[in-house]
């Protein structure tokens, strides 16, 4: 046992004959926004699954601090510290903004049944209204906060997801590829988010496709090519690094 | 605040309606009263399960489980009959504990199959054990409720307008807690999984806990108005709890609506007036599944939304807006907000 933060031990994914992810090891440490990315197919996806408790690994560990977080279902795993948004289904479209963050701060302020009938509840809810309040504030959707969540802009939608995450307090937010569909405007305001939301204290791991986005925003990068670890490095190093560029088959017009 | 005030007026002003009503009715109006009540209870119970987004068949075997474990225990034990009808409604929990261990294992059209199959494995255990269910003729003289004064009113329950006082109370009680639950933080939790339960079980929420529970509550009130239900009639049998009922409670609640806490209600009250009204006095009573299906066909095809839609056009205002109106008025949360307390 090691003192790594979030250590991915030796996962592996098999569906039937196919083997999705192979045995793949890496560590993101405290602190870090580190990017996960690879061609298509090449098993990002299913990692995310696997380390958020979507799926349950067919062998391998992934350790929290330490304590194996793998194998527990996904609500067990986000009460351990790690929270993950879906690349669709972000966020509740049929509530307000205010009640998607109010879901988010479920695990700080457990709703109970009787002390609801009997209304004794009443400092319950406002701390868990001031912290759904402080995450829309965070990412400035105060404002909309008695508006329909579906109704917002995709952008704000977006930040919306990332909200209902960060109300939970955790550890580490898992983001699986937040720039999906999203114009450069929208996502350099993104980046600067999720800056500030490392600045918080908020250890970032993401999946993405948008390679501008990745290499401007992380620290360290890992690359999986076919469901193995392919390379690991900062921006520069996997910007020039010949198995990565291979792997994009003469992808240089993507990587650099 | 004039607004409350003008709310408990409201309320007030319907209590009072409620409670003058049988005196303009006949007698057998009255007794269709009664029934009107306690099936409010059952829809609106209903609704509570169908917050998480699960569809029950076997909720009014539910209802039947309760009167059944209420009319048993007063009979053959010997208890005093409001406390029978309290462990029945509990009896109710407990079987419908029993069955979220195999039927949450699955979602969707799989749960509403297998909560078919699973009412009617109960009605089948009701129809093959003459002892102590009464085999396919059921319970008879169940007992009735007991006489009792309460100094303003002596209830008498031979009369029908007794039992409709007493029924409203219990019903008017239940409907309260089951309002009180949704509008809070529990109550928002049953809508996002309803919604999106792998986005909420990702904000730490045990999705299935949440169903069950739900399932749960649902089916506590179902077995308190299965008990209100065997102790007015005197006599139930596994044919008064069969798909035949449960698919009426479908009908008011999909003709009513779902979005809001009153729209079951409002489709079991208007479909109930409409089949004693127009079917009944027009002499069209075998005519009803027929009407009732064509309703159903129609107010799917027609009004989606249900009666509720017609009621907040009317009010001018839909759910997201009362709580964006609370939000700017700086009123508190959506569980708190004013919201469909129209009723």
């Amino acid at each position: 046992m090691s003192g790594h933060f979030l250590q991915i031990d030796k996962l592996v994914m098999r569906f039937g004959g196919l083997t999705a992810v192979d045995d793949l090891s890496f560590v993101v440490e405290e602190g870090a926004i580190h990017g996960l990315i690879g061609p298509n197919g090449a098993g990002k996806t299913t990692t995310f699954n696997m380390i958020s408790g979507f799926y349950r690994p067919t062998g391998g560990t992934v350790r929290l601090r330490g304590e194996p977080i793998s194998g527990l279902p996904m609500h067990e795993v986000a009460r351990r510290g790690v929270v993950r948004t879906f690349q669709h289904s972000t966020l509740f479209a049929e509530l307000t903004v205010l009640e998607n963050a109010l879901v988010g701060t479920h695990m700080n302020f457990r709703p109970g049944i009787v002390s609801a009938i009997l209304g004794l509840d009443a400092e319950n809810r406002r701390g868990a209204r001031d912290r759904a309040e402080e995450a829309l504030e965070f990412f400035g959707l105060l404002e909309f906060a008695g508006e329909l969540a579906g109704e917002l802009p995709h952008g704000h939608q977006r930040a919306l997801g990332m909200a209902v995450a960060m109300a939970a307090q955790p550890d580490v937010i898992l983001l699986d590829e937040p720039f999906t569909g999203m114009n450069p405007e929208e996502t350099r305001q993104m980046m600067e988010l999720m800056f500030k939301l490392r600045d918080s204290g908020v250890t970032i791991l993401l999946v993405e496709h948008d390679m501008h986005a990745i290499m401007g925003l992380c620290d360290r990068i890992t690359v999986m090519s076919f469901g193995r670890f392919l390379a690991e490095g900062g921006p520069q190093e996997i910007r020039t690094h010949p198995d990565v560029i291979e792997a994009y088959l003469g992808g240089g017009r993507h990587v650099a | 605040m004039p607004r409350a005030a003008s709310h408990t007026a409201g309320w007030l002003v319907l209590a009072a309606l409620l409670i003058a009503l049988p005196h303009a009715l006949s007698f057998s109006q009255q007794e269709v009263l009664v029934f009107l009540t306690i099936n409010v209870l059952l829809v609106a119970s209903y609704r509570l399960l169908t917050l998480t987004g699960e569809w029950s068949l076997g909720h009014v075997v539910i209802m039947g489980v309760g009167a059944y474990a209420s009319a048993l225990y007063s009979k053959q034990l010997g208890i005093y009959v409001p406390v029978s009808m309290i462990l029945g409604a509990l009896t109710a929990v407990l079987v419908a504990m029993v069955l979220s261990y195999p039927l949450f294992r699955m979602k969707g059209f799989y749960f509403l199959i297998g909560s078919f199959a699973a009412g009617e494995i109960i009605r089948l255990l009701w129809k093959r054990f003459r002892d102590p269910f009464g085999g396919p003729k059921g319970i008879k003289k169940i007992d009735p409720m007991p006489d009792f004064d309460i100094g303003i009113y002596s209830f008498d329950f031979f009369e029908p307008v007794s039992y409709y006082y007493f029924a409203l109370a219990v019903v008017a009680l239940s409907l309260w807690v089951m309002w009180r639950i949704e509008r809070s933080p529990v109550g928002l939790t049953f809508h996002a999984v309803h919604w999106q339960d792998k986005l909420a079980q990702s904000a730490g929420v045990d999705v299935r806990a949440y169903r069950t529970r739900a399932f749960l509550i649902a089916s506590g009130f179902a077995g308190l108005s299965g008990a209100l239900l065997a102790h007015y009639i005197g006599t139930i049998n596994p044919n008064s709890f069969d798909v035949e009922l449960m698919v009426f409670v479908l009908t008011w609640a999909i003709v009513g609506g779902t979005a809001t806490f009153y729209g079951p209600i409002l489709g079991c009250v208007v479909l109930s007036i409409l089949n004693e009204v127009v079917l009944r006095e027009l002499g069209f009573e075998q005519m009803r599944p027929f009407i009732y299906g064509l309703l159903l066909i129609c107010s799917v095809l027609f009004m989606p939304k249900g009666l509720e839609s017609v009621v907040q056009y009317f009010m001018r205002r839909r759910p997201g807006n009362a709580v964006a109106k609370a939000q700017r008025t700086g009123g508190p949360a959506q569980y708190e907000a004013e919201r469909g307390t129209e009723t």
